[in-house]
């Protein structure tokens, strides 16, 4: 796969391999997706707005410049600004690969972090020199303040220019409380929602604070995802409640929709509204209970988005499609191209479901 | 304490230009009334000292003329109200002062007129559509005011930058409206009419204050706007839910 290195979120060439629940493999231009899917199907998307969550600044103790990006959460309310897990890197910036990065001075609980107007106390580490729990001093306006206007977004070296809010901004983006993009988003515009709504296809949101995707640190990484925090609204819990007595599938719009539902309905009885912190691994191994399909990146096998794919397919249905992203020259990263993945086994017996049809070739 | 029986309490709203005038007298109205709000203004100690002076009110310090300050606005407002129902596109320059011709008016004022008074509301809009949307889904009222005049709709001598601005203003809530009702969201232009503000005496200097609407009257009957929307919203959400649970 090539890394798409422009921030550009709906680039008109973007585009979307469809595997089908049985395991046939199609490719389409992107903004087809609604054509993809059928009347009566509900898709979930993440509209957490994303934070300028890396700030740069100083350690006060040694005077090195260091890199803190928050990274962590402990509630999805946008007004909890004071407390944050972070992952801190030493001196250097963005155009140096996370992997080759030099790790910050020595961190100690009661360390003091001066970052542009921002004042903050390392409160103690989290079992890795570069992972710590923070807090931030001063009033919640005047922290979010000093994160808007000094942070800038967390910034990928595979991306020529610096990215600004705007390129990591969904169009439904609503409350700040990602740290990275819900980036399957970006497939979004208010067109494809008009369409989705034309062709009786549902839309729904939940709020979910997306955690960093990569520490390029091959410790951190194995504990990723992070624990992070969502909020399923009583709508969206209504709109799945319809869909499923209706027969139609819960389309989950990234790896951030598929992990808020599946904890949320974990306990297997009615969906419950309300926050909650998706705390799972999701792969192979998980039983699905509310997502039947997702929509999401082209992920590298190894990753922890690549695992979540293995509850949706057999790893030789995902070893082929793999292939076929790389034969194909799909763009892979952030504002690279779509998989649609649907369920090869549904829990729940489903109408026969007989989308329209794509002017596209088997593969 | 019994919450009063006109309360707007749980109602989110957004005002920029929160600092004078007719934005400032929206601020002291809502926030009597029991909504949260967060106002935006360019002058941050201004801010602050409004802030302080209305207890629960959020200040943010900022440009909405500026394209780099519309996203840290943004944020920061969804992120103090945690959400938002409400937009207030308050913020208005009067292009050059004292009033010019539009023969006199030089390019960079009339840019600096449209940067305000078009740009910045549309690009604040784009930016905290998702919010509105998000209000919207969850069935709460999602509706954008933009104050506009009625030099939007007369030819003034002298209002050139100002007018024509306005006018733009007007059209684009037109068809904002349009296009975002079938995501819930409302969008009008309004009229406050001839206010006692600091941009009317700096446009007019001579006028009889004492014949001008006090800021605080056209207010009141901004939010009575606010009020009965919330009320439509509410009558068509239950209507949506009717079918479903029937």
């Amino acid at each position: 796969m090539l890394p798409a290195n422009t921030p550009n979120q709906r680039p008109p060439d973007a585009r979307l391999l469809v595997a089908d629940a049985s395991g046939r493999l199609r490719h389409a231009s992107r903004d087809w997706l609604p054509r993809a899917l059928c009347p009566g199907d509900l898709v979930v998307a993440n509209d957490a707005a994303t934070l300028p969550a890396s700030l740069r600044g100083t350690h006060v103790r040694s005077g090195a410049e260091v890199e803190v990006r928050l990274a962590g959460r402990r509630s999805i309310a946008a007004g909890a600004v004071r407390e944050f897990d972070a992952v801190v890197f030493g001196a250097g910036d963005y155009r140096t690969r996370t992997e080759d990065r030099p790790l910050p001075p020595v961190l100690r609980p009661g360390d003091s972090l001066v970052l542009g107007p921002l004042r903050a106390r390392v409160q103690r580490l989290l079992g890795h020199p570069r992972l710590i729990a923070l807090r931030f001093a001063g009033t919640p306006d005047a922290i979010r303040s000093g994160i808007a206007h000094h942070g800038r977004p967390i910034q990928y070296a595979h991306v020529e220019q610096p990215l600004a809010l705007w390129d990591v901004w969904t169009r439904i983006a609503a409350l700040p409380v990602a740290f990275e993009s819900p980036s399957a988003g970006f497939i979004l515009d208010w067109r494809m929602i008009a369409e989705l709504a034309e062709r009786q296809i549902g839309f729904a949101t939940l709020t979910h604070a997306a955690g960093i995707s990569s520490t390029g640190d091959a410790q951190l990484d194995a504990r990723l995802p992070f624990d992070e925090p969502y909020l399923l609204p009583e709508s969206t819990v209504q709109a799945i409640e319809c869909t499923r007595e209706r027969g139609g599938r819960v389309v989950a719009l990234g790896t951030t929709v598929v992990r808020a539902l599946e904890h949320a309905g974990a306990g297997g009885g009615p969906l419950p509204s309300g926050p909650g912190i998706a705390t799972q691994r999701i792969g192979r191994d998980t039983r699905l209970r509310v997502a039947d399909a997702i929509v999401t990146g082209t992920h590298e096998p190894g990753s922890s988005h690549y695992e979540l794919l293995g509850a949706f397919a057999s790893t030789s249905l995902l070893e082929r499609i793999s292939d076929a992203l790389e034969r194909n020259a799909y763009r892979t990263h952030e504002f690279g191209d779509s998989l649609l993945l649907e369920r090869q086994t549904s829990a729940l017996a489903r109408p026969a479901c007989v989308p329209c049809k794509l002017s596209i070739a088997l593969v | 304490m019994s919450k009063r029986h006109d309360s707007l309490e749980g109602l989110r709203v957004a005002i920029t230009g929160g600092t004078s005038g007719l934005g400032l007298a929206l601020v002291e109205t809502l926030r009597a009334r029991g909504a949260a709000v967060a106002f935006v203004a360019r002058n941050g100690a201004r801010v602050a000292e409004v802030a302080r002076a209305i207890p629960g009110a959020h200040g943010i310090a900022g440009d909405v003329a500026s394209k780099d300050d519309i996203h840290p606005i943004a944020l920061q407002l969804t992120g103090a109200l945690g959400g938002l129902d409400v937009l207030i596109n308050n913020a208005s320059t009067l292009g050059p002062v004292p009033l010019a011709l539009l023969a006199d008016t030089e390019c960079e004022e009339f840019e600096a007129a449209l940067r305000t008074n078009v740009l910045g509301p549309f690009r604040l809009t784009k930016a905290l559509l998702g919010a509105l949307a998000s209000a919207a889904r969850s069935g709460r009222p999602a509706l954008v005011i933009n104050i506009i005049s009625d030099a939007a709709i007369n030819a003034y001598a002298g209002w050139g930058a100002y007018g024509a601005s306005k006018a733009s203003l007007a059209h684009l809530s037109r068809i904002w409206d349009v296009e975002l009702r079938p995501q819930g969201v409302h969008v009008i232009a309004v009229d406050p009419g001839d206010m006692d503000t600091p941009m009317h005496a700096a446009a007019l200097p001579d006028a009889d204050r004492a014949s001008l609407k006090r800021p605080s009257d056209a207010a009141r009957e901004i939010v009575a706007l606010i009020e009965a929307h919330g009320k439509e919203a509410a009558r068509a959400a239950r209507e949506h839910a009717e079918p479903a649970s029937a």
